[in-house]
């Protein structure tokens, strides 16, 4: 039974498109074929992320109107045999597309994948709507700010009301150091606050943007950084296997990460 | 004044706030940090969001429950507190009327009858 899964998080900005960029890439890597759809029509990132920029021909546009095969539009990451990616438009907006065309779109590629990972624009209109409507779970991103888990716990009502279930909670971002000083509200918190089901803690991490700018997703590389990890966690957890939360101070740098950096950053 | 920092002579009131910064850092767990002011204002934002109440209709329920309230008993202005809260999910009106004085039994039934 294939599972169709919306990355939703209402505030843009939490990164959404990081974390299903590599939580695709981890799923397959654990041998599940894997589909990650960019539902972010007219602000298109996914296929940057994934580092497939130069191999989209056509996008959902083109098959939702009949101008090419589904086949045809699905890019396959070398990398990664068991992942592709139906990239989105980038010349039309959010209305170019219903959420009865998206939901069609998505069973299609559910009948042939394991999972189906939509990646939703931020907000709550229309982007929003043609991204859920072909999903049968959710899942939550969000940082420990206010104004993150203000926005995330009004698409816990949307989802709810759309009858999507389960919603599963990502708290991204999170600086370890800040919640051991009180600075900054802990996983506890925003588990407390918004009474859903946590399924992963990604700490903030500065090979994210390195993995940004390279277009290879944190999990690919051989020795995953503390992020990476997370995220692999996650999608072993997705798979069904219980894996303990990590204690939340372990997913800070250590004092030899920090000294290492520093002398890299020296040395270059 | 440069070069007593270069040689480590520190002045006294430049190096205190840092300390008091420091001492800060250390002992602010307790319900003045940041993290808490964070989670009592989200709090108190979503129980808002979620009963979809307009201020105005808060303010309305809030006057007529004060005037049911104000028919039995004389309430302490000052102390009134009137708010939505959130707990594991579920908001709770939560309103705190600290009373004056009960009012005589009589008084508070003729006020009922004459608002019949």
């Amino acid at each position: 039974m294939s599972r169709t899964i919306v990355m939703t998080s209402g505030k843009g900005g939490v990164g959404k498109t990081t974390i299903t960029a590599n939580l695709g890439t981890a799923l397959a890597r654990l041998g599940r074929s894997v589909v990650v759809v960019d539902a972010d029509f007219g602000l298109r990132n996914m296929d940057l992320l994934l580092g497939l920029e130069n191999r989209v021909v056509y996008t959902a546009l083109e098959v939702i109107a009949g101008e090419c095969r589904l086949e045809q539009a699905l890019v396959k990451d070398k990398r990664t045999p068991n992942l592709s990616l139906l990239p989105a438009a980038q010349t039309r907006n959010k209305t170019a597309v219903s959420p009865d065309q998206m939901r069609q779109l998505i069973d299609k590629l559910s009948s042939s994948h394991d999972y189906v990972l939509i990646d939703c624009p931020a907000g709550i209109e229309q982007g929003f709507r043609n991204a859920i409507a072909g999903a049968n779970e959710a899942i939550i991103i969000t940082t420990p700010e206010l104004s993150a888990v203000r926005d995330a716990d009004r698409v816990v009502g949307l989802l709810e009301a759309a009858q999507i279930q389960p919603t599963q909670l990502i708290v991204n971002r999170l600086r370890p150091d800040m919640v051991a000083a009180s600075q900054m509200m802990s996983v506890e918190d925003v588990v407390e606050v918004l009474a859903i089901p946590l399924v992963g803690i990604v700490p903030e991490d500065r090979e994210v943007i390195v993995s940004t700018n390279k277009g290879e997703p944190l999990v690919l590389s051989a020795n995953p950084p503390l992020a990476a990890q997370a995220l692999q966690r996650i999608a072993r957890r997705l798979e069904g296997e219980t894996v303990e939360f990590p204690n939340v101070a372990s997913l800070g740098e250590s004092f030899w990460e920090k000294a290492k950096r520093f002398l890299n950053q020296k040395v270059i | 004044m440069i070069s007593d920092e270069l040689n480590g002579n520190f002045d006294p009131l430049v190096t205190k706030p840092m300390l008091l910064d420091f001492l800060d850092q250390l002992f602010s767990r307790h319900s003045g940090s940041s993290r808490d002011q964070a989670k009592q204002r989200l709090k108190l934002i979503l129980a808002h969001d979620r009963t979809d109440l307009t201020p105005a209709a808060l303010e309305s329920m809030r006057l007529e429950i004060l005037g049911v309230v104000s028919r039995y008993v004389e309430l302490d202005s000052e102390g009134l507190q009137f708010n939505l809260a959130t707990e594991k999910g579920t908001t709770a009106l939560i309103a705190n009327l600290p009373i004056r004085r009960v009012k005589p039994l009589e008084a508070s039934l003729s006020s009922e009858s004459e608002g019949a």
